[in-house]
């Protein structure tokens, strides 16, 4: 018994060994959901070109800081806003001086089908059951959705029709799932996505969603946490931002 | 004091659970009696489906149900009778959700208690020329009284509990989907507190009597549930 079972946990102890042996610093990054994709590959561009990782956690803007409110041990703060990046300094959870706008995110309005979704008509002529959109009171996305619809006088007649994800990420799969015909999306989330149909939202429609970074004061003494946040502000990881459709603030 | 932010998801949630339960009933009792009374060799194996939901994570649930509710799944079959294309996002999709996901609680106390009548009863019964459907709804269903109660009880508490599976099918809709356990999980992510330690309060309290009513029915009819 002892010998059929020796190989395979030599390999199980090997495997749990090496990571120990190699060990780079790591950093936990709370990251607003919209910006799940681009963040991702932000992390392996960062995991390679030096020996810091950063480990990722997603989640509304609204849940990931009520959770730093609470004691969370994340060290960096992604936010979809840049509302609680200041907050989160001004109620001593952020270190001053750290905040800065990282991207700036575009709406879109997103099917799983092709033509179905054409421009604002579509949300005039309301030919589907369900609008998903992402928790307008946890979701800077989902303001900018409210706030899209108001400007287009639709907002009172699609009401009824909207269903919420608890953050963009579950809008977005509410859309993918079918569930929803058409929903409000980040274009982050689906710029990478070749099927479906989008609008791209006007941005004199929504106020313009400056998504902001602090550096957390459970981060301060970490050079990791320090180094994730001065390669998010590098030519590299502003490539990735780009390439993920958001705008970059210079 | 308290608002409508606070009374639709709790009108919801007693409306949700309360038509649950009597459906379980409806459904549980005949699924109850099989197993107590089968000698099937599936029976083990219908018994295991019936008690996934204690085991399963509520998001493996909820993922399938999402998937089964949708325009591709049951919401693409029948939506059309209704005039919906998925059941996700609607009340009905919830107690189709919750009936699947509070089964156990239900069938296993029932069962319980049939298998506690053990055969003599039903025997002296059937000596006296009383038909199956006679010997079950004025033998067997009297007798398993207790198990009746407790099911019921605790379908209705778990009901009112679940969260997971609600949170991923629901879409959140206020007065539809939004039940008590995401309006608290909404109000403490909005930093609400106030709201969200009434609500929880509530629960609180209403869970700790409804474990002591069970206790006392179980303990009244010697069979232990907890």
């Amino acid at each position: 018994m002892l010998r059929i079972l020796a190989g395979p946990l030599s390999a199980v102890v090997l495997v749990c060994a090496t990571p120990d042996v190699a060990r780079s610093d790591t950093t936990n990054v709370a990251v607003a959901a919209n910006f799940t994709d681009a963040a991702s590959e932000i992390a392996a561009a960062f995991a390679n070109a030096g020996d810091h990782e950063a480990v990722l956690s997603f989640g509304a803007t609204g849940q990931l800081y009520a959770q730093i409110a609470q004691g969370a041990p994340f060290e960096v703060f992604l936010a979809a806003d840049d509302e609680r990046p200041t907050r989160a300094v001004e109620e001593g959870y952020g270190v001053p001086g750290s905040v800065f706008t990282y991207a700036i995110g575009r709406l879109v309005l997103y099917s799983g089908e092709a033509g179905v979704v054409t421009g604002p008509e579509t949300l005039e002529a309301g030919t589907f059951d369900r609008i998903a959109i992402a928790n307008p009171d946890t979701a800077p996305y989902g303001v900018a959705a409210v706030e899209t619809m108001r400007a287009l006088d639709v907002y009172d007649a699609l009401k009824s029709r909207i269903v919420q994800g608890q953050n963009i990420g579950q809008a977005y799969q509410f859309v993918e799932t079918g569930n929803a015909e058409v929903g409000f999306v980040a274009l982050g989330q689906v710029s990478q996505a070749e099927t479906g149909s989008r609008w791209i939202v006007p941005r004199d429609l929504y106020a313009p969603i400056r998504q902001d970074a602090v550096l957390l004061k459970t981060g301060e003494a970490n050079p990791a946490a320090a180094a994730f946040v001065a390669f998010l502000k590098g030519d590299e990881a502003a490539a990735i931002i780009e390439k993920y459709g958001y705008a970059i603030d210079r | 004091m308290l608002t409508a932010d606070i009374w639709s998801p709790i009108r919801l949630t007693l409306e949700l659970a309360a038509i649950t339960t009597v459906l379980l009933l409806v459904v549980g009792t005949p699924i109850a009696w099989w197993l107590a009374q089968s000698t099937s060799r599936w029976k083990e194996i219908v018994a295991t489906i019936v008690a996934l939901p204690l085991v399963l994570p509520p998001t493996v649930l909820g993922f399938y149900l999402l998937i089964v509710l949708g325009p591709d799944g049951l919401g693409g079959l029948f939506g059309g009778l209704v005039g919906l294309r998925t059941f996700a996002f609607t009340f009905e999709g919830l107690v189709f959700g919750s009936v699947l996901y509070s089964m156990p609680f239900v069938v296993q106390p029932i069962r319980n208690a049939f298998e506690a009548i053990g055969e003599r009863p039903l025997e002296v019964a059937a000596t006296l020329r009383a038909s199956p459907g006679d010997r079950f709804l004025s033998v067997a269903v009297p007798l398993a009284k207790p198990g009746f109660l407790t099911g019921a009880v605790l379908g209705f508490a778990h009901t009112v509990g679940e969260f997971g599976v609600i949170l991923m099918i629901g879409g959140n809709i206020p007065g539809e989907t939004k039940v008590l356990s995401v309006a608290i999980y909404d109000f403490v992510e909005t930093l609400r507190w106030r709201e969200a330690h009434i609500l929880s309060l509530g629960m609180l309290v209403f869970s700790f009597i409804v474990i002591l009513t069970v206790s006392m029915l179980t303990r009244r009819s010697g069979q232990r549930t907890f």
